[in-house]
């Protein structure tokens, strides 16, 4: 190689790595929200305030959390952006949040019992969500199934193998449901729900977008979703449907400002500019749909867009969120050994207890009748019952974040012990609920 | 004992330094987890804790079979291509190879969506059985989808191994044999593949190694009792702290790198290089007409199948609903409208990427070759298996590791940081693909026999002037072969790329497809950027092709004048 190509390739370098210089005035903003919000966003803030430059960062809010931890003072993004409220809890105890209050008039305090800004003012709700039902009327149409009106009806044998979840562990979204529903039916009533549900499952889908996808393009029937996917399904044309269920709790999805970020105004100009009629009025866009904070931004609204301060979704669950941080990684752990990673026992059990079901309800027969109770109270009882979960020591071993060696042991013993308990239980649940239905014959 | 050259030991010495800092130390910042109690003392305790998990076993016993069916399948989809297409004359032989190499550019988990699509439970094939004969084929579900994915994503390492070692057979082996007798299938067990053997378990071990690691295909397929996913979900759900999900990541590594380890074992003391290069110069063999319409139809209803996931990604990407029905209802443009208008950065930052590491892989590759085969330099075998520890690597733990380890680390005249520049992505990629760059160099070296070297060199051909005028010319075919596998599957990666990923302008095409495929509006746009990356990717690849075949052409011109 001679001198002068080296020199060139140098200056190719270095040419290159100039064009990937940053722009002065920039806001970084981490998020999980999806492009079409980004880009919408993006697009009118960078309109609102020429000169500046939107930096869109997409992470998974537990990989967003991660890199706002890893990354040093100075250089940390400025603005958090996501739905689920323990991610901005975990970055407030850090003192990665900086208390701000961008002063912006007109948003109420409270969404039925929730907060909608933190109340040590580390981060605000930008949006409302609530969780709903989503199905696909193609799909109910071909295998003839009724709309669900309520979560109880996920649970219905008519729906058996149509339905799909995302796990608790996997999606902020989902663990609010379920504990909307363990706290509106109780814990062994709520669990007895959702582990029919689980048994209906078709999938227990990794990611909570699993879910409305699989559902939109007609893999799945009818599953459990973050409101604005269904609607925005609706909206851009797919053949679907939506309900609020009435044991729903509506929650906001938030934005914070982060400590040690590159651009502290700017970060403030972003978030007031989400909070502003503007901003919210843009959360309104059929792709995006989502629930505005702002209560003046329905009157825009097109006709029939669903409005949480207007009444008519009901939110029954006062949600306590001190309850369902107590026992927060219990409940994933739970829902992960015993519905997760079982899943195929499960739902061959509640299969096979249907099945029972319908022989007997044409053939009655009393010692049928027996052994599917007994099949049912094997396949539908949580693992951990109602007294264990008051124990605080029990409770603890799941709650502290650092953990030594032997609390690690302890919490791996008792999954280890739920998990195969649980496949016991969903066996023993088929076996008995095949010779029920054979009673029947 | 021979002398060793200066220049030699320089190059063996910076390639060790250059594996050690992006390779060796991250991954060890981070498996150092699996075996650290939190007073940072050494602790084996996660390993019992990790076997006492009747879920782990189970796991990793669905891992083995998955990867082990995969490797099966995709040799019989394999063997029947390369040998059909290099060993008879063919039309359109070049586009069946090429043909062959699209499913690697396509990201796992989009093939996996649009195999959904097509032959999932609702999907057009099931839908139009269910129709027509009421049945259904459940193909996508469970283990078996994984099994069904993998093979048609991770086939065509097989594919081209096995292409180029049995390019480089010396024809007069089988003439050999044909004149003693043998033919047909005897012919091809007996002698052909045999003689092609390091491609195919180069090829192999490849397939076995990737299945058992990814973790995008069983995530999109929502199955999870399988490894990798066991470690992404503890990693993601019970935090980075959880020392179980650090321990499969070393499971995971320990028997990868034992299946490589397995498979040079196997071919060690075996001789398998031939003195005269390929069946260039020799006429290709003519198939009756019977036979050719079989293998026509072998291989037509192989590559239809090979192609249903990009044929369903191009589908939905002029989409705008498809949803319970054989095709889509609407179809528009917008979603590449889309795409152009936003994404077209990511389109070249992927060029930038990809072309530098797979630059560096072939340069590296070829170096490392050429150490081990070719010097007695001590401890040229480490160099190898450095390198080829980086298969092991799951994208996950590696993007940790560079993110802990580089945090600090400041770009001399630019004032960035390195986690925070595109270098980043550059080393990254270079890194975890050089395996495969390097599997094609060293597979192409041992098929050069040494004695045409040495005849160089006693021509007085200096050292270098040898590897840069006989050597590597002789090998081009690997050595392209390495940079256009290093390449593709570098622009597919996606599981460090969404770690390293700082800023959206720095982001890659596989960033934006995986961003765009998480709503529901964002599916075509999606599909739209997927199918200009195959598009793109695939020119690239044919054009390689044609530069070896005009090469070749030229090499022969040149002997006969």
């Amino acid at each position: 190689m001679t001198v002068h190509r080296i020199r060139r390739a140098a200056a190719f370098a270095l040419a290159l790595l100039g064009h990937f210089a940053v722009h002065a005035q920039t806001v970084t903003v981490v998020t999980s929200f999806p492009k079409e919000l980004t880009a919408a966003y993006k697009a009118a803030f960078e309109k609102a305030n020429p000169g500046t430059k939107v930096e869109i960062l997409n992470k998974g809010t537990s990989a967003g959390v991660a890199y706002t931890r890893e990354a040093s003072a100075g250089s940390r993004p400025d603005v958090f952006w996501a739905s689920a409220p323990d991610a901005f809890e975990v970055l407030a105890k850090e003192g990665l949040l900086e208390q701000y209050d961008p002063g912006v008039k007109g948003i109420p305090e409270k969404i039925g019992n929730y907060p909608v800004n933190d109340p040590q003012g580390y981060y605000r709700g930008q949006a409302l969500a609530g969780y709903g039902i989503m199905w696909n009327t193609r799909y109910t149409k071909a295998h003839k199934l009724p709309d669900p009106r309520e979560w109880a009806d996920l649970a219905k044998p008519v729906y058996h193998g149509h339905v799909a979840m995302s796990s608790p562990s996997r999606s902020g979204t989902t663990h609010l449901t379920i504990e909307t529903i363990l706290q509106g039916e109780g814990w062994a009533r709520g669990w007895s729900q959702i582990l029919q549900i689980g048994g209906n499952c078709a999938a227990i889908t990794e990611r909570s977008f699993g879910v409305p996808d699989g559902v939109s393009n007609g893999q799945f029937g009818l599953g459990l979703v973050i409101d604005f996917f269904g609607l925005a399904a609706q909206n851009s044309g797919f053949p679907v449907g939506f309900v609020y269920p009435s044991v729903t709790a509506i929650v906001p999805a938030n934005i914070g400002l982060v400590k040690g970020g590159k651009d502290l105004e700017m970060g403030k100009r972003f978030i007031q500019f989400t909070l502003s009629p503007q901003g919210q009025e843009l959360l309104l866009d059929p792709k995006i749909s989502r629930l505005p904070v702002l209560p003046e931004t329905y009157a825009k609204a097109p006709a029939g867009y669903p409005n949480p301060y207007g009444g008519k979704i009901r939110a029954k669950v006062n949600f306590d969120s001190n309850a369902s941080a107590r026992r927060y990684y219990l409940v994933s752990a739970l829902f992960d050994q015993t519905i997760t990673f079982r899943h195929k026992e499960l739902a061959a059990a509640a299969g096979a207890i249907d099945e029972a079901a319908a022989r007997l309800a044409r053939k009655p027969n009393a010692e049928g009748e027996k052994l599917l109770a007994q099949a049912r109270a094997l396949a539908y009882t949580p693992i951990v019952d109602e007294a264990k979960m008051a124990d605080d020591g029990f409770v603890a071993v799941f709650r502290d974040t650092k953990r030594s060696a032997a609390k690690q042991k302890q919490m791996t013993a008792l999954e280890e012990h739920w998990g195969n308990e649980a496949r016991q239980n969903y066996e023993r649940a088929t076996e008995l609920a095949g010779k029920a239905a054979a009673m029947a014959k | 004992m021979p002398r060793f050259g200066l220049a030699i030991t320089a190059v063996a010495l910076a390639i060790a330094a250059f594996l050690v800092v992006f390779l060796i130390v991250p991954v060890v910042t981070v498996v150092w987890v699996a075996f650290s109690n939190p007073e940072g003392g050494f602790t084996l305790s996660h390993f019992a804790g990790f076997f006492s998990l009747s879920l782990m076993r189970e796991s990793f016993g669905n891992s083995l079979y998955v990867a082990a069916m995969a490797v099966l399948f995709s040799t019989i989809v394999a063997v029947p291509l390369a040998y059909f297409t290099v060993r008879f004359q063919f039309r359109g032989a070049i586009l069946i190879q090429t043909l062959g190499v699209l499913p690697l550019i396509m990201p796992a988990f989009v093939g996996a969506a649009a195999l959904q699509l097509l032959f999932g439970r609702s999907g057009s094939v099931n839908l139009l059985l269910g129709e027509w004969f009421d049945f259904s084929v459940p193909v996508m579900d469970g283990l078996n989808g994984v099994v069904f994915v993998e093979t048609l994503h991770y086939f065509p390492f097989i594919l081209m191994n096995l292409s180029v070692a049995l390019n480089g057979i010396d024809t007069s082996m089988e003439e050999a044999a044909q004149n003693l007798g043998s033919s047909g299938w005897r012919l091809f067990r007996r002698i052909v593949f045999p003689l092609a053997l390091p491609g195919y378990l180069a090829g192999a071990s490849l397939v076995f190694i990737k299945v058992f690691d990814d973790l995008g295909t069983p995530l999109v397929l929502n199955v999870t009792n399988m490894l990798a996913p066991q470690a992404y979900l503890r990693v993601t759900s019970i935090g980075l702290e959880d020392p179980i999900g650090y321990v499969i990541c070393f499971i995971l590594v320990g028997f990868s790198v034992a299946a490589m380890a397995g498979s040079a074992m196997f071919l060690r003391g075996r001789d398998f290089a031939t003195l005269q290069r390929g069946a260039t110069s020799l006429l290709r063999r003519e198939l009756r007409p019977w036979q050719s319409a079989l293998a026509y139809l072998w291989i037509g209803a192989l590559l239809l199948l090979v192609l249903s996931p990009h044929l369903g990604v191009l589908l939905l990407s002029f989409s705008k609903v498809w949803s319970y029905s054989v095709l889509p209802d609407v179809y528009t443009l917008d979603n590449y409208a889309t795409v152009f208008q936003d994404s077209t950065r990511m389109i070249w930052n992927t060029f930038v990427y990809c072309g530098a590491a797979a630059l560096i892989d072939v340069v590296i590759g070829t170096a490392i070759a050429y150490l081990v085969l070719r010097t007695r330099l001590p401890g040229r075998q480490l160099l190898d298996h450095m390198a080829t520890v980086a298969l092991a690597m799951p994208g996950v733990v590696l993007g940790i590791g560079y993110l802990r380890t580089f945090r600090e680390v400041e770009l001399p005249f630019t004032g960035t940081m390195l986690t925070s520049s595109w270098l980043i992505f550059v080393l990254a990629y270079s890194v975890r693909r050089l395996p495969y760059a390097l599997r094609a160099c060293t597979a192409a070296l041992q098929q050069v026999h040494v004695s045409l070297e040495e005849a160089a060199q006693n021509l007085g051909a200096p050292r270098a002037r040898t590897v840069w005028r006989v050597m590597v010319p002789l090998m081009m075919g690997g050595i392209l072969a390495g940079f256009v596998t290093s390449f593709v599957t570098a622009a597919v990666e996606i599981s460090e790329t969404i770690l390293l990923t700082s800023r959206e302008s720095l982001a890659p095409m596989s960033y934006g497809i995986y961003l765009y495929m998480q709503s529901i509006a964002g599916r075509g746009p999606g599909a739209a950027l997927g199918v200009i990356a195959v598009v793109v990717v695939a020119l690239g690849t044919y054009a390689s092709h044609r530069i070896v075949a005009s090469r070749q052409a030229h090499n022969i011109a040149r002997r006969a004048a």
